[in-house]
């Protein structure tokens, strides 16, 4: 595992709101081709440590290197085309576009073919329109049938809850990224369902070839996937290591549950 | 996992769960969905021939309903000899071209620019100074319209600049403002250091007509709208349409699409947002300037007001009546909107289309029920027992006859009482008692609602003899206004208009 290249590399990286420090300091690696998991309570910062990855905010302090280079004050959509990509904890779909359109949407940043070509129709536009159609309809049968078919071109608002979570899944990968920052991707989800994410969390890293960093409560979820964890209480990492190891630490049990002087009384 | 949960297993619910977790352990069911599986079963479809029809309308082509489209506007001139009806067609198409600039924006950039028509504007102008005796330039149209082009995209791209950081309210009111300095600035254009540039209000005069290769098209024969303006028209129309169509069918229009929709997530799905959003801005001023070549060139002169908030309004009306978004819609708002107006300047023609909307709106709530029958009996008898008792009372009251005429007028004034001076006082207190009983409708159910009705009717009618005939040119906006409230009502996302989601 150490003998893997860093792909993504946070180094003393701080975010405050206002007086709130909701990242101190942290210092956080992702290995290609590693799937890492960050747990913490509600607050602990875990959705801003994404945000701060994918340039929504701009740390204070510290800096964020991804493969090799510093992405730290890029727009959000140059770090989306150097290879990071995400999903949301609150959905974010293009809700009034079909499923299909969606996720051709995201295929923006790798593909070129301007307006003025688009109203020509060069060979070269209807080519590109074409791989990207072919491309997200691959996307979207990784998913067996349930994005399929006549679903295409039904618009993103008619699909159910964990439907949406998929589509979104399906959209960033669109994006050809190599790595996906996965929020909480079994939200909402049943326990069939649950399972089946988990399923697909590892396919997507051993077909799709994506490193995987992800953000989730469901412990299941959590044991199944993580090559490694990592812990986060009010912006501050408590503990990382193997899935047994961190959800054993003493740190983590305090963090979730309270102190035991609190707990008994 | 769908036969689990069929009669067996509920009868044995613990049984049927254990099943359901073997099931799932042994073969994981990734993407397995029944519900899929049965989807063409589950589809909504609309039964008999309507949904026969429906099904093979929505099959044809947009390219396919364009081409009829344009060939029947361009048979239009075969049928209507009239220079009167041509010219309302040319200015027609110029609408349905500025509302599909402001589609881009507005419908498909989901960018509040108020400024719009400024960018008409300043395409006319700019035709005007590269056209005329004002600096002795006459460069032609083809030269011009490729220079207005491109003015017009690098206005619109400057006065997107604000939307970099602005959306929605605060967005609107800054191009608001520049479409009040795009005024100020025309209308003071007459002393400007002291040079006089634009001509202030008097405008630029003398306009050339559109020249091709030197070759000068006139824009009337014998003091006749000449017929091939209109043909221009059609076609520039024909190339924005199938241009902004292209557009929006490719990875721009996508693009823009999920910037509406959600620009963060746009944003982040690597799309460059402020990048974008400049864009829409250009295209739609684009058209909007290309629009003012045809404008400037026909009427011969441009003067600043022409470019102002009524025709703001109008324009934003046809886009939203049409279906925001819907490029067929708002072409088919434009027309609606400007033949509604163009109908309405007659008294003949404005009744038949109040009564025809009267009837069908009633016909539209009640179907074909015994209810319908009794509001459209009881109003007939209601009027027809009035008028003869006013004519016994005194025969001046119902003496006065039907503005504009005709065969429906007649008609009318034999059941509707029309005096033949109508006391001042009426005036008022027959529209302010017939909007006030209006209302109160809203308000009430049931027979009670029936019995209001009939009456209201009938005052409806005598307002609309006696007090909105007499003052045609405030009816037609009034009238208008009314269709507009009834349209958006009924279908509040315009009549081509795609249901839009916000929060499921």
């Amino acid at each position: 595992m150490s003998a893997r290249e860093k792909l993504l590399e946070l180094r003393g990286v701080t975010m405050d709101f206002g007086g709130l420090r909701v990242v101190s300091d942290l210092d956080l690696h992702v290995d290609e081709g590693e799937i890492v998991s960050v747990i913490g309570p509600n607050g602990a910062g875990k959705t801003t440590l994404f945000n701060l990855i994918t340039g929504i905010y701009e740390p204070h302090a510290g800096d964020i290197v991804f493969a090799g280079e510093s992405i730290v004050g890029l727009d959000p959509h140059k770090i989306t085309r150097k290879g990071i990509a995400r999903t949301f904890q609150t959905l974010r779909l293009f809700l009034n576009m079909s499923v299909r359109d969606n996720v051709m949407a995201a295929a923006y940043g790798h593909t070129k073919s301007g307006p003025l070509r688009a109203m020509l129709r060069t060979p070269g536009q209807r080519r590109e329109e074409r791989e990207t159609r072919a491309l997200a309809e691959q996307r979207l049968a990784f998913f067996g049938e349930r994005l399929m078919g006549y679903r295409w071109d039904q618009p993103a608002y008619s699909l159910s809850y964990a439907n949406r979570r998929r589509l979104e899944i399906a959209r960033a990968t669109a994006a050809n990224p190599r790595m996906l920052l996965l929020d909480e991707p079994a939200a909402g989800m049943n326990p069939a369902e649950t399972h089946e994410i988990t399923e697909l969390i590892g396919k997507l890293r051993d077909e799709g070839g994506y490193t995987i960093l992800v953000i989730e409560h469901d412990m299941h979820v959590v044991e199944g996937i993580s090559d490694r964890v990592i812990a986060l209480d009010h912006g501050v990492k408590i503990a990382e290591g193997s899935f047994d190891a961190v959800a054993t630490d003493p740190r983590v049990v305090e963090a979730y549950l309270g102190t035991r002087s609190v707990a008994t009384k | 996992m769908g036969d689990v949960y069929d009669d067996d297993s509920l009868t044995a619910p613990v049984a049927g769960a254990a099943e359901a977790t073997a099931a799932e352990e042994t073969s994981p069911a990734v993407g397995r969905d029944e519900w899929v599986a049965r989807q063409a079963e589950l589809r909504f479809r609309r039964g008999g021939t309507i949904g026969v029809v429906e099904e093979r309308l929505r099959a044809v082509p947009w390219w396919a309903w364009l081409t009829l489209f344009v060939a029947v506007a361009a048979l239009l001139p075969v049928g209507f000899e009239s220079g009167y009806v041509r010219r309302v067609a040319f200015d027609t198409a110029l609408y349905m071209l500025l509302a599909l600039g402001l589609n881009v924006v507005l419908g498909w950039g989901g960018l509040l620019d108020l400024g719009y028509v400024a960018f008409y504007g300043i395409g006319a102008y700019t035709y005007a100074v590269l056209n005329s005796d004002k600096y002795d330039v006459h460069l032609g149209a083809i030269p011009s319209m490729v220079i207005v082009l491109a003015i017009g995209a690098v206005a619109g791209f400057l006065v997107g600049l604000p939307s970099r950081r602005l959306s929605g309210d605060y967005l609107a009111i800054v191009t608001l403002f520049f479409l009040q300095i795009f005024l100020t600035v025309t209308i003071n254009s007459d002393d400007i250091a002291g040079h006089n540039v634009l001509g202030g209000p008097n405008g630029v005069l003398n306009v050339d007509p559109l020249t091709f290769f030197g070759h000068e098209i006139p824009v009337s024969h014998d003091g006749i709208f000449n017929v091939a303006y209109l043909y221009i028209a059609i076609a520039v129309f024909a190339v924005v349409y199938v241009a902004l169509r292209l557009v929006n069918q490719s990875r721009t229009g996508r693009a823009w699409r999920s910037l509406r929709e959600d620009a963060l997530a746009a944003e982040l799905m690597g799309m460059p947002v402020n990048w974008l959003k400049l864009m829409s801005f250009a295209f739609g001023a684009a058209v909007a300037a290309l629009t003012g070549v045809l404008f400037a060139s026909l009427n011969a002169s441009v003067f600043p007001l022409t470019f102002s908030f009524p025709l703001l309004i109008t324009i934003y009306t046809m886009v939203i009546l049409g279906g925001t978004g819907s490029q067929a819609g708002v072409v088919i708002g434009a027309i609606l909107i400007n033949s509604t107006l163009e109908f309405l300047r007659e008294p003949a023609d404005a009744r038949e289309l109040f009564y025809a909307v009267v009837l069908i709106g009633i016909v539209a709530t009640f179907r074909i029920s015994w209810r319908l029958a009794i509001v459209l009996g009881g109003t007939f008898v209601f009027g027809v027992i009035l008028h003869v008792v006013a004519k016994a009372i005194d025969g001046s009251w119902v003496d006065g006859a039907a503005a504009g005429g005709g065969g429906l007028g007649d008609l009318a004034s034999d059941w509707v009482i029309v005096p033949s001076d109508l006391a001042a006082w009426i005036t008022p207190v027959s529209y302010i008692t017939l909007v006030a009983v209006t209302l109160l409708l809203t308000l009430l159910k049931g027979w009670v609602r029936l019995v209001v009705l009939v009456p209201t009717l009938y005052l409806a009618a005598f307002v609309w003899e006696n007090v909105m005939l007499a003052k045609p040119e405030p009816t037609r906006y009034i009238v208008l206004g009314a269709l507009l409230i009834a349209l958006m009502i009924a279908r509040p996302n315009g009549i081509l208009g795609e249901r839009r989601v916000e929060i499921v």
